[in-house]
């Protein structure tokens, strides 16, 4: 049977949950749920996943939700097959966690308010909170310089290979690179650069890039 | 050598500390000094990049975000105390499941009523009424949506205490005690039910009785 995520393929959670399906070569089918017409708010949706949110799956039996969760929950299941997601030791697992809550707790809590500010309410004809994105800028540069100093003596987040801690940014990364004035901020660090531009360059996410069309 | 734990005293690292109590196993505390800005410092930027607590040093590893050291110790001593990840790959995924919506969904608007609340005149930013209203109006349809759950769940990830319910102790902590709003927790039947559980465990108390917030 074929896991069923339910999302659009063009938002950034669910590509979370695509892109491990694409890396470890798990057969998927995206159901798709329409945001714009805020499907995920009503009843039915709310039976799959309770805060109106996507993605969630469904696989058999099995229902999860929240893309990270599901992510961790296939690398393992599936380490054998694909790419290896998650390293082989305890010490460096706990390293892929590290990043991946880096990734939620600095990255993501900047960079989302920054996206719906400058791409998504002008889309929805509502004002963006000019004083806020100026705030946010500052902080993201913070946290980008961080990683470049990361990134000065590791390939890749976790190490030397590549594991859901690079997977985990890469939605977020393509609105920041793609969709605002930002890319400046990644370009113009050597480190930073070199590591999007080599995970940007993965099969996986090229074909994750064809399904969503852009 | 024994596992270090920096900052104790605050929330983040509670989350690790009550892992390590409910685990059994050994620890040192190193208190960091926020108030003084300590965590700005490079001694502890080299452990911590970020600089916010905790960090943790377990011999030559080093680790930080308090998520991930709870999941590193639970796994690391798997077969000692309570099985926290649950048995099967499917447990753990629903724990991952409930630990990731406390990171997304819980623990921002309670972050940021702790801020404004507790915090805001120590840190010298103004307490915004509007951010506290409207982080309590968000709290309360998540918190909603954990009764529904809880009414069918006894914990969060099953019928077994994980990571994804100790995960909630130490901001939850702050929101029944000096935040004032216990009303959130105590106004919901399933959801006091499994506050009263969790916050009695002895290690959830061990954890409050030696690391409080001084003053």
């Amino acid at each position: 049977m074929v896991v069923k995520v339910y999302g659009q393929i063009k938002a950034a959670n669910p590509q979370r949950v695509l892109l491990c399906f694409l890396e470890k070569g798990i057969e998927f089918e995206v159901v798709h749920v329409d945001l714009d017409q805020l499907e995920q708010k009503k009843p039915q949706h709310l039976l799959r996943q309770p805060f109106g949110q996507v993605p969630a799956i469904e696989d058999g039996d099995l229902k999860l939700f929240e893309s990270r969760a599901i992510a961790r929950y296939y690398a393992t299941k599936y380490a054998d097959q694909g790419t290896d997601l998650l390293g082989k030791t305890l010490e460096r697992r706990a390293i892929v966690d590290q990043w991946m809550e880096v990734e939620n707790n600095y990255l993501y809590a900047v960079a989302l308010p920054l996206v719906m500010n400058v791409v998504f309410k002008p889309k929805f004809g509502e004002p963006c909170d000019v004083t806020l994105v100026e705030e946010l800028k500052v902080k993201f540069d913070k946290v980008l310089d961080v990683y470049e100093n990361r990134l000065a003596t590791n390939r890749y987040l976790a190490g030397d290979e590549f594991t859901l801690a690079d997977l985990t940014h890469m939605p977020g990364m393509r609105y920041i690179m793609n969709e605002t004035s930002l890319c400046g901020l990644v370009t113009s660090r050597e480190n930073v650069n070199r590591w999007w531009n080599e995970i940007s360059a993965r099969p996986a996410w090229k074909k994750l890039m064809e399904l969503a069309t852009y | 050598m024994v596992l270090k734990v920096y900052g104790p005293h605050f929330a983040s690292p509670k989350r690790a500390l009550v892992t390590l109590i409910e685990k059994g196993v050994a620890f040192e505390t190193i208190p960091v000094d926020l108030m003084k800005g300590e965590q700005k410092q490079p001694a502890y930027l080299a452990l911590q990049p970020f600089g916010t607590v905790p960090a943790v040093v377990d011999g030559d590893y080093k680790i930080f975000e308090s998520r991930a050291v709870m999941r590193y110790v639970a796994e690391k001593y798997r077969s000692q105390g309570p099985d926290l990840l649950g048995k099967t790959v499917e447990d753990r995924g629903q724990v991952e499941q409930w630990l990731d919506v406390e990171a997304t969904t819980y623990y921002p608007p309670l972050l940021n009523l702790t801020l404004h609340v507790m915090f805001a005149s120590v840190m010298g930013f103004p307490s915004d009424e509007k951010v506290i209203k409207e982080s309590e109006e968000k709290l309360a349809a998540v918190l909603d949506v954990y009764e529904a759950h809880l009414s069918k769940s006894k914990y969060l990830a099953g019928d077994f205490v994980s990571l994804a319910d100790l995960a909630h102790l130490p901001f939850t902590d702050y929101l029944v005690g000096p935040i004032g709003k216990a009303y959130m927790i105590k106004d919901r039947k399933h959801v006091s039910a499994w506050w009263d559980d969790i916050s009695n465990r002895p290690a959830w108390k061990e954890t409050l009785a030696k690391f409080s917030l001084p003053g």
